[in-house]
């Protein structure tokens, strides 16, 4: 599979679910181990450019496919993503345990909902728990990372 | 949680997958979307000794047009149903209800035919193929068979499949509670539905599974499944009887529950749920109407 953009092959045991792979094989600690049951969404990363639960995903399932994990979004000169940049700039994270899975499952509603309204952004997330409660702040992160990439089209546009 | 240790196939088409089901007998399960099965082996609920992944099996993943109905590939995802144009065009109330499964990262991977094939009578797809009067279409080593969806659930997470069959396709007849349009409800909760059709499903938290689910779809005849209310999806016989025969949407709905004992569990007691379903049934039926 491709993971972050760097092709990675691995003879792992069939049993091995795809969180496990990229955290303890490859290292990547970034996506967390929440529920471990595919309710809290700790563990979302994107498959194919879909989020989805990692826990819940065999390695061997993600075969041939593309992932990305929060490790992924920055550019390599370390400029954020769009959707990490609202979260760190609208408060969207306290203790940050579930901000990984969070900022994964937005970048994949916003490529599906582009413009989507607090109540759908609320829906979006449904699959994502927060256990600071702070989902006031990630639904106003999420309007504004929609925000800003809205603005970034308006200046390419007007170029 | 980990699964027990298993051996891994991936199937590279439905005829090699039948062998295999053939050759590995009682001990193999078949993976497609894995979100029903693999959170049971992470639980060690269920413990085959082989899986045989259908998931690169694409060519079962299709919404078509077959004439008088949809045909729906097994391995299409809630996703893809979700966002289906023919569907939303066609069939409303399944692309709907699509959208109400679960949460987005399990609609990604989810498929129908996995859905419909575990049999959870607390799963909201199953009631409504059965709303719809569908069919599905399982291919074994003799070759392929329709079964309605009427004789499809026999049991708690038991189904009308032979060990050796793969379930294929799901059909649904155009045009039933098509006479609404889909709007733009793909985000919005349980309830919302239009004039000829309507999904009510109650839950405590967001994604879970519903308490007590309905659905009820209509194009003269009006056709009403429960979610939750047995150990299968069920149609509720007794409230479309009253129907025909004239009766109120609130006299009709009284009935939900007749001849039905729905499970004592720690979301509910079975009394709530007669009373759950009394109600639902009773929304459901006003806005097939409105």
């Amino acid at each position: 599979m491709t993971v972050n953009g760097n092709t990675t092959g691995h003879e792992v045991e069939p049993r091995l679910l795809l969180v496990y792979y990229l955290r303890e094989v490859l290292g990547l600690t970034g996506t967390n181990v929440g529920c471990d049951t595919s309710s809290c969404g700790a563990c979302t990363v994107l498959l194919d450019g879909e989020s989805v639960k990692s826990c819940t995903v065999l390695a061997a399932q993600a075969d041939g496919a593309e992932v990305t994990t929060i490790e992924g979004l920055a550019s390599a000169d370390g400029t954020m993503d769009p959707v990490q940049r609202a979260f760190r700039e609208n408060h969207g994270l306290q203790c940050g345990y579930c901000t990984p899975g969070m900022v994964m499952a937005v970048v994949s509603l916003l490529a599906e909902v582009p413009h989507p309204t607090e109540a759908e952004v609320r829906q979006g997330l449904k699959g994502n728990l927060c256990r600071c409660t702070g989902y006031h702040n990630i639904v106003r992160s999420v309007l504004a990372a929609a925000a800003a990439s809205d603005a970034r089209a308006g200046v390419a546009a007007g170029q | 949680m980990i699964p027990a240790s298993f051996d891994y196939v991936r199937a590279s088409s439905v005829q090699e997958a039948i062998s295999l089901l053939v050759a590995y007998g009682d001990d193999v399960k078949l993976l497609a979307g894995g979100h029903s099965l693999l959170p049971l082996m992470k639980l060690r609920l269920a413990t085959p000794s082989v899986l045989v992944d259908l998931g690169p099996l694409s060519e079962l993943s299709y919404v078509r047009d077959g004439g008088d109905h949809l045909a729906i590939g097994a391995l299409t995802r809630h996703r893809d149903l979700e966002v289906s144009e023919l569907l939303r065009d066609q069939v409303p109330v399944l692309a709907h209800v699509a959208a109400q499964v679960g949460d987005p990262q399990v609609r990604h991977r989810g498929t129908i035919g996995g859905s419909l094939a575990h049999a959870d009578p607390a799963s909201d797809l199953p009631a409504v193929i059965l709303a719809l009067g569908g069919a599905l279409v399982a291919m074994g080593p003799d070759g392929e068979r329709t079964i309605e969806a009427t004789q499809f659930w026999q049991g708690f997470l038991e189904t009308a499949l032979r060990p050796d069959e793969v379930l294929t396709e799901v059909r649904v007849p155009k045009g039933v509670a098509s006479q609404a349009g889909f709007g733009g409800r793909r985000h919005s909760e349980a309830g919302s539905g239009g004039r000829g059709w309507s999904f009510q499903k109650l839950n405590r938290r967001a994604q879970d599974w519903a308490t007590v689910g309905v659905v009820a779809v209509s194009n003269g005849y009006t056709a009403v499944s429960l979610i939750n209310m047995a150990s299968t999806p069920v149609r509720a016989t007794a409230v479309e009887e009253a129907l025909a025969g004239g009766a109120t949407a609130a006299e009709a709905a009284a009935l939900a529950s007749d001849g039905l004992n729905p499970p004592d569990d720690l979301n509910a007691s079975s009394g709530f749920r007669r009373h759950l379903a009394t109600v639902l049934v009773r929304r459901a039926l006003e806005e097939v109407a409105s």
